[in-house]
């Protein structure tokens, strides 16, 4: 299958629930062949927007457009979009094959290239030897993959997606993760998921636009937004993130520097970006992973003391909390491989990180 | 196994007593009165060849037959229509349906048979209506026929046929609907190939429910019906209360516990008979 894919759009979406307004004017742009992730909280407006895109729900105000034309007043039967929801919703009185074969039946398909088509469907998900059985004889990932097949097999314009592993396990969730990618690389459509699990959403996504309160936070590539989220809820939603507050003292071009408790600290800013004015308040985001602990005779650009709080072992890496005079608590994670020492409570500890480790955000408007 | 077994016998002796006491004051009398019909006016068979010989027999059961088919019918058409409006509709909204469903149930039979009959006589409001919109010209016969009795009966059944569907129906995930539409099916083929299988079950045990419940009505064919067009139970009362033939009229009554047990055996295979008795699933 070639990238048929189609673009779709999303012009000022508005949903309101008499007073509350569950999505509020949200712009989107999804291109050909993309797969997005909306990404948010519980309550944030992505299932919303996703059945808004659906037809399932008809926006206040705004509109849904499908390469250019205008789709808002379509029902969702007339759409033409494959839609793999929450649980499956797989007929349970029909058998795998004809869960698969129904998008074709209603489409009046003949019954042979129905068969074809069906086959070729679960052969995509490799669930060929399963088509006779029924729904509830399936394991929950065998269900998901049938509804993958169900979703695909009439060549739908857009593939939707809501939270559709949010019902497996961690480990089958991780498989069906890449599995999920190969097929979108291999089907080449425009793929659209809600999840609220931020690592699906990194791992899957070309683009990720991130929701809080039925607004659009911030949109853009996965490593874009974990590297240079624009605001605390960014920061915080995808990843972990220490918050340093404090007030600009100096701006130079490429750089400011800030006064946090009696510390100062460094931040890199580009050389075109605006330069903060000094006195203002300033919050700066600071990865975990980003902070390393610092021996007797290193140094670095920013630097701090303080003793371990607490700490806990994860295999890959240890996570420690560091309390320091100025900063607060600190979160910092090390690989556990070719650690310098072994963590114990109480330890007196130097933390230091570069100038371009953090990332100055601003703070939510809510 | 062997304590398992124990176990079982265990739980099964605590409902002894009940079991003890139905047999007693329930099952014997029953079986006691029903042997009549082999033993009166002599031993023998020859109550139930009049099955095969009595014009008048063949008529009261033929009778009964089309009766509890065309109110089944009728019930389970209304009752399903009424069961997905309920299934479909908000929780707030659902309970005030589910009240106008019940409230009926609580209303003597009798009372409803004779407000039947003062709507649908010759000088009734129907009738009245019909004459004085112009309609027709002639009072209709509504009552004291068949056509009454299935009237009477209907309106009784509806709330048994709503609640073993409305059971059913309920327990369809409405994600599934959703689902079909967002694949492409136009609300008809929703309706056609997603909702109707699902419900089926419910269709059916609510069919067996109102079929064996309308084979043995008495109060409303006995009022609605006026004498004139006698079904099964009734015959069953005259022929032992004014005729004193207790032979041919338990003769009847077995044949309609007969025909009871066999309908539900038969069901029993295709649908969960708990369902009837309000346990889902």
């Amino acid at each position: 299958m070639s990238a048929t894919g189609h673009a779709l759009a999303l012009h000022g979406l508005t949903k309101r629930y008499g007073s509350f307004t569950a999505v509020d004017d949200v712009s989107l742009r999804i291109e050909r062949g993309q797969f997005l992730t909306l990404l948010g909280p519980s309550g944030s407006g992505k299932t919303t927007i996703l059945m808004c895109i659906a037809g399932f729900v008809a926006p206040t105000a705004g509109a849904v457009l499908l390469d250019g034309r205008d789709i808002t007043a379509l029902p969702p039967e007339k759409r033409d979009f494959g839609m793999v929801f929450q649980g499956y919703a797989l007929f349970p009185h029909m058998t795998v094959a004809e869960n698969v074969a129904f998008p074709l039946r209603v489409r009046r398909m003949g019954a042979a290239e129905r068969q074809e088509k069906v086959r070729a469907a679960l052969d995509l998900v490799q669930l060929d030897r399963f088509a006779d059985r029924l729904p509830r004889q399936l394991s929950g990932g065998q269900q998901q993959r049938v509804a993958l097949a169900r979703a695909l097999v009439f060549d739908p314009a857009l593939l939707l997606l809501d939270e559709p592993l949010s019902a497996l396990d961690k480990k089958l969730r991780a498989e069906l993760q890449e599995e999920l990618k190969a097929l979108h690389r291999r089907v080449g459509r425009t793929f659209v998921n809600v999840t609220h699990d931020q690592e699906e959403a990194l791992s899957l996504s070309d683009r990720v636009a991130i929701l809080n309160h039925g607004k659009l936070v911030q949109e853009g590539a996965p490593a874009a937004l974990y590297e240079k989220p624009r605001t605390r809820f960014v920061a915080d939603f995808l990843g972990k993130s220490n918050f340093l507050h404090g007030t600009v003292r100096e701006a130079h071009p490429g750089g400011f520097a800030v006064m946090a408790g009696g510390t100062r600290v460094i931040q890199a800013i580009a050389p075109d970006a605006p330069r903060p004015a000094a006195g203002t308040p300033a919050l700066l985001s600071l990865r975990p992973e980003k902070i390393a602990l610092l021996g007797e005779a290193e140094t670095a650009e920013n630097a701090v003391d303080g003793r371990i709080l607490s700490w806990s072992y994860l295999g890959a890496g240890f996570a420690i909390n560091v309390a320091t005079q100025d900063l607060g608590a600190l979160r910092v994670t090390l690989p556990s491989w070719g650690a310098p020492f072994a963590p114990a409570e109480g330890m007196p500890v130097r933390l230091g990180w570069s100038a371009t480790a953090s990332v100055p955000v601003a703070e939510d408007a809510d | 196994m062997a304590a398992a077994a124990q176990r079982q016998t265990g739980w099964w002796l605590l409902i002894l007593p009940a079991f003890l006491l139905m047999t007693a004051f329930y099952v014997a009398p029953i079986l006691q009165v029903l042997a009549i019909s082999f033993t009166e006016p002599q031993p023998g068979l020859q109550n139930y060849e009049r099955l095969f010989t009595s014009e008048s027999v063949q008529r009261v059961i033929g009778t009964t037959l089309r009766i509890c088919l065309i109110t089944t019918a009728l019930a389970l058409l209304l009752g399903y229509a009424l069961a997905y409006r309920i299934a479909l509709a908000e929780e707030r909204v659902r309970r005030w349906w589910i009240l106008a469903v019940l409230v009926p149930l609580w209303i003597s039979v009798l009372v409803r048979a004779f407000a039947w009959v003062t709507l649908l006589r010759r000088q009734g409001l129907v009738n009245q209506a019909l004459l004085e919109t112009g309609v027709i010209a002639e009072p209709l016969q509504l009552v004291w026929n068949e056509f009454g009795i299935v009237v009477g009966m209907v309106h009784y059944m509806v709330p048994y046929a709503v609640l073993p569907m409305l059971a059913s129906m309920r327990e369809i995930d409405p994600r599934l609907l959703a689902a079909a539409r967002g694949l492409g099916a136009s609300r008809f083929t929703v309706f056609a190939r997603v909702f109707l299988p699902l419900s089926a079950p419910g269709l059916i045990a609510a069919g067996v429910l109102v079929f064996i419940f309308s084979l043995g009505f008495y109060i409303t064919p006995a009022i609605l019906g006026g004498g004139k067009t006698l079904m099964v139970a009734e015959w069953i009362g005259l022929q032992i209360l004014d005729l004193i033939r207790w032979g041919l009229g338990t003769m009847m009554a077995t044949v309609l516990v007969v025909a009871i047990l066999t309908t539900l055996a038969i069901f029993s295979r295709a649908v969960d008979l708990r369902r009837l008795f309000g346990s889902g699933a």
